[in-house]
């Protein structure tokens, strides 16, 4: 028998902030998933016996509580690996489609890879894409939006809400915008799901791609909702084989992480009315100490239109990768990809405007459903040790303070 | 990103952090760097009439490899003349470091660094006024 599960984790060694990237399983999600593993292990397609049709069920259920999450019906949910795969079958699907009815699509230079990829993939086909810029809090210019469209335009892609600022778009006034021209819409909504209200109705929503790792679900499983009635939307399937989800995606379902997503989504429906004021609560109470104790730090995003448990905070005269490496009882992302070999700094950010200097010295903190306040305080203390002690050591600051203006300065660049 | 043990130890407790007067004439000073780069190191060295490095100071903005490259120059260069100093190469900071590729253009950072010090502190001793290797008069 397992340890029995728990329903708040002991503080552990690291503070987990970056539920941005991915959540930990909640518990009752893990609870229902399990007699799926091994009891009930059918082929939800088995349609001649009863351990298909348990498994069907429970994947019906699954689909209502994901549908009822959106404000849709459980028939436009299409069961996929995850938001990439669901961003690819959204718009690849659309694009050939459609393709008679035109070739241009449009989205936003902050989306996600998983969107920006596979657009610069369709564009390599000969599709005609309008790459929208952002102001400085993230937001596109909804005149140049509608603008952009033209006859020849079948889908609009622009995200619920930014995965490293957590800004959050006007989807109702996009979605009725694209309604009025008679263009497709289709939102990225993974980082948005049970931290915001989303309606594919009042919003206008066409296409909503979901993940159940970044809401307390297992990985590997997300959905696409495709809207079936006004208008109808139809997709040319990426996956062929056994016609499985309206012939949209083949593929033998994942039926336990579909089961884990469907209760994840329950969670999320049933208690987002308090867990949105909480995480906004604590958020705001780590954002305000580190701006407190940090001279000079800029929150980046949009303040006034941003998701409840992120906030994305540059710390200029220190570098961001040894900042990291400064904090490392604290679980975070940075703003530049130093992780990787290459050392570029964040497109999001530079897009949003910030200077490369800015751009590598911005984190981004993401809290959730199982952050405490006393974590939130530990970190805020941690981080401002330490940005004041490599401030104490960088020559950037030290200018600053003798009056230097940083941009005159003639630097001998590598 | 792993860190060697040497590196993490000059992160967390860096030697020599500071500032010595840049206007001193027994003072040079190099800055290198860029912070477009996410690196700016700037060094200081204060030589005796015998030539010999009686103080090194460093202030350094980068990630943790530029930290500990620019502390582990800072205890070399001390009691060292000069003339040694000048001949100091980044590789030798890779190896006692086990910097990484990705992180080999701190080490070099650390060597222009100690070079544009001593350039600075041989204008002065020449009496001419120091260019090039100060960002800041």
């Amino acid at each position: 028998m397992t340890e029995p599960v728990r329903t708040e984790p002991a503080i552990r060694e690291t503070v987990y902030m970056d539920y941005s990237a991915t959540t930990p399983c909640d518990p009752r999600v893990v609870q229902r998933m399990l007699p799926y593993f091994t009891q009930n292990f059918g082929n939800a397609a088995s349609r001649s016996h009863q351990f298909g049709w348990t498994a069907e069920a429970a994947v019906d259920q699954a689909r209502q509580e994901v549908a009822a999450l959106l404000h849709a019906h459980e028939k436009e949910i299409i069961w996929t690996s995850g938001s990439t795969e669901a961003n690819n079958l959204a718009i690849k699907g659309v694009a050939q489609m459609y393709r008679q009815k035109g070739n241009h699509m449009i989205t936003a230079v902050t989306e996600h890879k998983a969107v920006l990829d596979t657009m610069k993939h369709l564009e390599g086909e000969g599709f005609q894409i309008t790459w929208l810029p952002v102001d400085r809090k993230g937001h596109v210019d909804l005149e140049q939006l509608a603008a952009a469209i033209t006859d020849q335009t079948i889908l609009v892609s622009l995200m619920a809400a930014n995965n490293e600022t957590g800004t959050i778009h006007p989807l109702a006034t996009i979605g009725a915008l694209c309604k009025q021209k008679g263009v497709l819409f289709h939102t990225d909504a993974t980082q948005a799901t049970g931290k915001m209200e989303l309606n594919v109705d009042t919003q206008h929503l066409d296409l909503v791609s979901l993940s159940a790792h970044k809401m307390y679900g297992p990985k590997g499983v997300g959905c696409l909702y495709v809207r079936r009635k006004n208008p109808r939307v139809r997709l040319t399937a990426q996956m062929d084989g056994g016609g499985h989800e309206r012939g949209m995606r083949s593929g033998t379902l994942n039926v336990t992480g579909i089961i884990g997503m469907g209760e994840a989504a329950r969670i999320c429906r049933t208690e987002m009315a308090t867990e949105i004021p909480h995480l906004a609560a604590l958020r705001d109470r780590l954002q305000q100490r580190l701006l407190a104790g940090i001279p000079d730090a800029v929150v980046n995003g949009d303040e006034a239109a941003r998701l409840p448990h992120l906030t994305n905070i540059s710390f200029p005269y220190v570098e961001g990768e040894s900042l990291i490496m400064g904090i490392k009882e604290i679980a975070v992302s940075s703003g530049s990809a130093c992780t990787s070999a290459s050392l570029e700094p964040s497109y999001v950010l530079k897009s949003l405007g910030l200077n490369d200097e800015l751009a590598h010295s911005s984190i981004r903190f993401s809290l959730g459903r199982f952050t405490t306040t006393a974590e939130v305080d530990f970190a805020a203390d941690r981080v401002i040790a330490e940005v004041l002690r490599l401030r104490a050591m960088s020559p950037l600051w030290e200018m600053v303070q003798d009056g230097i203006d940083l941009s005159q300065v003639k630097w001998t660049v590598h | 990103m792993t860190y060697s043990d040497k590196v993490l130890d000059h992160y967390q407790n860096p030697r020599n952090v500071g500032s010595l007067d840049k206007n001193a004439a027994d003072v040079g000073t190099g800055v290198v760097g860029a912070p477009e780069c996410g690196d700016v190191m700037k060094l200081q060295i204060k030589v005796g009439d015998d030539g010999r490095i009686v103080d090194a100071k460093f202030k350094t903005y980068g990630c943790g490899s530029a930290i500990a490259s620019s502390s582990l120059a800072t205890e070399w260069l001390k009691g060292t003349h000069v003339d040694q100093a000048a001949q100091i190469k980044n590789t030798q900071i890779v190896e006692e470091l086990s910097l990484p590729p990705v992180k080999i253009h701190c080490s070099v950072l650390a060597e222009d660094a100690i070079k544009a010090a001593i350039e600075d502190w041989r204008k002065k001793q020449a009496g001419t006024p120091a260019a090039g290797s100060q960002v800041h008069a």
